[in-house]
Formats: C-alpha cells, structure tokens, sequence
C-alpha cells in the first residue's frame, strides 16, 4: 500500500501537472472574484470564507478524473485488481494521494489568497482549519465519484454532476465553520459535524467506491 | 408461490397489463375529483385568498417526489441483494417520475411564494432541500444514460442510490443548520398549531391518494416500457453476437 | 496448486459467449488457448483471473494463486524500468527485481523512462512483471503480441523454467512457443445461445 502511494506521488511529481495546476486554478478563480463583486473590501472580507471554500472545492473537482482513469487505460487497474491487495485499500491510498497533491496544497495556499479577499484577522486561523478537516472529506467523495465514472467515455462532465451535489453538506458545515470563526462567533458545531462528515465517508465510502471499481472492470 | 414469482419479467407483464388501466382511472378521477373540490368548493383562506389553491398540486407533488426517491431507495437495495432486474428497472422507472414531481412542486412552490412572500425564490430549507433532491435526481439519470451495459448501469446507478440517499438526508440536515427559512412547516402534522383547517384538509387528501395511484400507473408504465427496452437490447446483442 | 474449470458459463455484456469450458491444470503444465478473434479467449481469461464472475460452473483455485497478463502492460511511462518492476514486487511482498531484469535483457534498460521503450521492450517489461509477482498460475492474454523471434524465444524459456519450477501458465496465443503445452479451442465451446444468464431472456420465451 506504501509502494502504491509513493508511485502515485511520483508520478504526480514527474507528470508536472500534479500539484500546480490546481494551485493556479484557486488563484485565478480568487483574483477573478473581485472583478466580478467589487473591489468594497467590506464585501469582499465577509464572503472571502466561502469564496475561498468554493474555489477550493472546484480546484479540487479538476483533478478527480485522473484518480482512476490512467491507471485504467493503461491496464493498471486490472493488475491492481488481481493483487493480493484488496480494492478498498487500493480506493483509500488513492484518495489520500489526491488530497496530498491536491487538498494540502489547497490548504496551505488558503491563508495566503485570504490576504487578496482581505480576510478579517480572525479568520486565517480558521480558514486552514475548516479546510484542513474538510479537504479530506472532499477527495474522499471525490474518488467515489471516480469510481462509478471509470469506464465512462465522456466521464469527466458526468463527474462533476454526480460529485458536486455530494459536496453540499461539505461545503456548508465547512464554509459555516469559517465564516463563524471569523467573525468571532462559536463555530465548535459546524466543525465537529465537518469532522463527522469526514470520518464517515473514510470509514464507509472506500467501500461503495471498491465495489463501483470491480463493476467497472467487469 | 412466493411473493418474488409476482417480479418475474413475464408475470410482471401480465398482471401489470391488467392493473395499470385500473390505476390510471381511478388516479384520474380522484385527482379530478380532488382538485374541482379544492378549487370550486372551498374558501378562500382568510389570510392567504385563493392562492392558497395551488396547494393541491404543490403538496401532493413534494410528497411523490420524495416517495419516489424512498421507492429508488428500496428497488435498489432488492437489486443488489436479490439482482432481480425488474426491481431495478422500477428504480429507474420511478426516477423519471420523480424528477418530474420535484420539478413540479418547485415550479408550484415558486408561484405560490410569489404572491404570499413576495419573491419567487428564497433560499429557504425545504426549497433548497428540494433542488439539492432535484440535482441528485438528475446525477442518477444522468448515469443510467451514459452507461450501455444493463447490468453494469443496474450496479452502478444502485450504488449511487444508496450514497446519495446517505448525502441527500446529510444535506437536508445541513440546509436545515445554514439556514432556518421562511416555508411553513408540516402542513398535514396532527399535533401543530398551524395545521390546515379541515375544509382545505379533506379534498387534499383526496388528490393525494389521487397522485399516489398516479404515481403508481406512472412506475408500472414506465418499468413495462423498460423492461421491453431490455428485452428488445438483449435481443439486438444476441442478433450481433451471431 | 491445480486449477479446475468445470462447465463455466462466461458472458460478456451480459450476452453469453462461451459454455461448458471444461479442462484442469496442474503443477508443470501448460495450457494454449486458441480460436479465432472474438471467440471469447480474453473473456475466458479475465474470468478466471477473477476479473468478472461466472456466469454459471465453477472455477477451482487456491487464492492469490494467480498472475494475470493482458493486452495492456500497466507500465507507468513516467518511471523507469527498475521502478515499474520494483512497485509490482512491492505490491506483491516479493524482492527478486534482478532476476526479471535478466530473464527478459533488461538490465541495460533499467534506468531508463517505460516511456523511452520500443513497444517490444515495453511488452518485455510486462512480462518480466509476473516474474516478480511469484504467482504459480500465469493466465496470459495474447504475450508475445509485438515481440521479435528472439524475444519470444527468451519468453518460452522464461515460462518453461515457471513450469519446471512446479508453476503452471495458461496462454491464450497463436505462436509456436516451444513448449510442451496441451492446446484448447475455445471455439469448441461458443455458447449457442439459447442459454440466457440471467432468467431475463428465457422468462419471456
């Protein structure tokens, strides 16, 4: 499992497009904001929270349909498939290899486009937070979504319309969580529903998506 | 006979051929009975006026949209435990309907909410819940359309069921925390305050059954035509297998 | 480690395609799967390596017995020969990367990108994968598609040591290999038919 994981890092490394492209994508759709609401840095500074979750969110959409679909061209997926390991790892360690390339460095650019919405002071600390708990949740979704789409020609567009209703309650308790600590507010609820969200769908969701997998390469 | 012989394709044929002319008659005559009664027979509500008679559609529609998806629920998880296609077909069957329910009880909820909250959308709970349920209607069909093998799309669509359901109860209890609303609460409780008064009461339970029975036509109509669109793919892939 | 196949019904896109496949394998053997394209061979294979279920029979095997071989190698062009050995022995619990590199004359390739390779090396490079993955049942799909007569030479050699080694591989090719292997058209089995898998079909006949 260690082995899949640092291939799958690798060959995000060396295919360049890994960990940039979806950097760049938070940026511009950040930057682009502004010009479409105004420069009131009033405005701005209250919906940054929410701007900065929901760019992050379609950041991370961009990369889902590479989870499975190169290793299912090339044949991979079949031999992963017939190895000792089971399929639900296999679902898990590409997950975790999605948010490391895409949710951490989502995570860590956050605070930093924060300063261009003209985030309240209180807020970077929970942006990184709120992003932190529920980054994982969104890749694990993700890959589900993946999962059923495989096979598909044309999976890409399907993707984005099965993964983003799944992505409401992620998005609510995630943007809440941020909106409330930055302006000071009590927001332990929306964060430990944020946590359960995530450790619900690591627990339960490797298992739909394994299953979707083994349809798929019927 | 076990109940199961009743879903076996050709029996499944036979005694829903029969049935289906009963339901749509009775479906047709309740709800035009219902709505007549609804729209001619009763007062207008002293705070509301006449536009509160849209409610015959707008209720009975946001009920079947939601035993639509319970009935997806259910159909599936009897396809992935007992693989019985009819069962799925009728999933699928029901989709279709339920899509259209929702479609309808948002469009009816909007001119309603026009007159009465001076707006034609508000991100309200049960609004909002309701285009969430309206999207994830839309992703599941959308996946039984890109998918040309039967089974697979059977399998597939019935693990998106299932997932979805889980998000789809998730995010009403999200939208619920996000935002508290303006929409009424239950109309058809027994114990609250608010509850409609019995004049408006009766002939919507009138419709209600009445879009019940349509529901069902609906579902058996639909799940005949796919299960001869199954029969008529199996055939054309044996033709091609030589 | 023996594989038994008794009577199995395959299906592909839920159409049955063959039916009544019946043969055994045992420790040093080797089967050849023959028929024309479309006969159902890749069907028959992925079936057995567990890929897509039975539709019907029954397959005996031991479990994690099996190394399966297809069309396409699962070569990572980003990494280099040594590192795409190297990930599959990872994956498999086993270590024995330079053995596989020298079965298959790849040791002066190791260090070079999958995605620098000609086609027969890559296919080499394939090959060279069940070596490391210490499977005893090779069930192969067409393997010495693009391979020059020397490398199909250095491939029967290869899967003669496995049979002398008390592994067995069962081959789905139309090359003389030069092994002593029994041969199986799998046309003999073509389903005819009238059997529907699923009770769908025969509920309306």
């Amino acid at each position: 499992m260690i082995a899949l994981l640092v291939r799958d890092l690798k060959l995000a490394m060396r295919a360049g497009g890994g960990f940039g492209l979806g950097l760049a994508f938070f940026l511009v759709v950040t930057v682009l904001v502004p010009f479409g609401v105004g420069p009131d840095s009033g405005i701005l500074g209250a919906i940054a929270p929410g701007i900065l979750w929901i760019g992050a969110l379609l950041a991370c959409l961009l990369s889902l349909d590479r989870i499975f679909q190169l290793d299912y061209e090339d044949g991979s997926l079949d031999l992963l498939a017939t190895a000792p390991i089971p399929m639900e790892s296999v679902v898990l360690v590409k997950a975790l290899a999605h948010w490391l390339t895409s949710g951490l460095p989502l995570v860590l650019a956050a605070p930093v486009l924060g300063v261009l919405l003209n985030l309240p002071a209180g807020g970077y600390l929970w942006i990184v937070v709120s992003l932190l708990i529920g980054t994982p949740a969104l890749s694990v979704i993700g890959t589900f979504g993946a999962a059923i789409t495989v096979g598909l020609r044309r999976g890409g567009l399907l993707l984005s319309l099965l993964v983003l209703p799944l992505y409401v309650p992620v998005l609510i308790f995630g943007t809440e969580a941020a909106r409330r600590g930055a302006e000071g507010l009590a927001n332990t609820t929306p964060l430990l529903m944020l946590a359960g969200i995530s450790a619900g769908v690591l627990a339960l969701l490797p298992f739909a998506a394994a299953a979707a997998i083994r349809v798929n390469l019927r | 006979m076990s109940i199961w012989e009743y879903a076996n394709p050709r029996k499944f044929m036979g005694w829903t051929g029969r049935l289906v002319p009963v339901f749509v008659v009775l479906a047709a005559v309740l709800i035009g009975v219902g709505l007549t009664w609804g729209f001619f027979f009763t007062p207008d509500d002293y705070r509301m006026g006449a536009t509160v008679k849209i409610i015959y559609i707008h209720v009975p529609s946001a009920m079947m949209a939601i035993n639509a998806w319970v009935m997806m629920l259910v159909a599936s998880l009897i396809w992935i435990v007992r693989r019985h296609h009819v069962s799925v077909l009728a999933a699928r069957a029901a989709a279709g309907v339920g899509v259209t329910m929702t479609l309808i009880a948002l469009i009816t909820g909007a001119i309603w909410g026009q007159p009465m909250w001076g707006t034609w959308w508000a991100w309200d709970p049960r609004l909002t819940s309701f285009l969430i349920l309206f999207l994830f209607y839309l992703g599941y069909l959308a996946l039984w359309q890109a998918i040309d093998d039967p089974d697979t799309a059977a399998d597939l669509t019935s693990v998106l069921c299932l997932v979805g359901s889980v998000f789809a109860v998730l995010s009403r209890y999200a939208v619920n925390f996000w935002n508290q609303g303006l929409h009424q609460g239950a109309s058809l409780s027994l114990d609250k305050e608010e509850n409609v008064a019995d004049v408006f009461w009766q002939p919507l339970v009138v419709t209600m059954v009445g879009f019940g029975l349509l529901f069902v036509a609906l579902v058996l109509i639909r799940t005949r035509t796919e299960i001869r669109a199954r029969r008529l793919h199996a055939l054309e892939a044996r033709e091609r297998m030589g | 480690m023996k594989l038994i196949v008794e009577n199995l019904l395959c299906q592909r896109g839920g159409v049955p395609v063959l039916e009544g496949v019946s043969f055994t394998l045992g420790p040093g053997e080797a089967l050849v799967l023959r028929g024309p394209n479309g006969s159902g061979k890749t069907t028959l294979l992925r079936t057995i390596a567990g890929l897509q279920p039975a539709a019907g029979g029954r397959i005996e095997l031991a479990e994690d017995a099996v190394a399966y071989g297809a069309h396409a190698d699962g070569l990572k062009a980003t990494l280099s020969v040594a590192e795409n050995l190297a990930f599959w022995a990872a994956i498999y619990g086993t270590d024995d990367v330079d053995t596989a590199l020298d079965t298959y004359a790849l040791r002066g390739l190791a260090g070079r990108p999958a995605q620098n390779l000609s086609a027969g090396q890559k296919r080499r490079l394939g090959l060279a994968r069940l070596l490391v993955t210490g499977r005893p049942i090779w069930v192969l799909d067409e393997p010495t598609v693009s391979l020059d007569a020397d490398s199909v030479a250095m491939f029967g050699r290869a899967v003669g040591a496995h049979l002398a080694g008390g592994g067995s591989a069962l081959i789905a090719t139309h090359i003389d290999l030069g092994l002593d292997a029994r041969v199986l058209d799998v046309s003999e089995f073509a389903a005819t038919g009238k059997m529907a898998a699923d009770g769908f079909d025969e509920a309306f006949a």
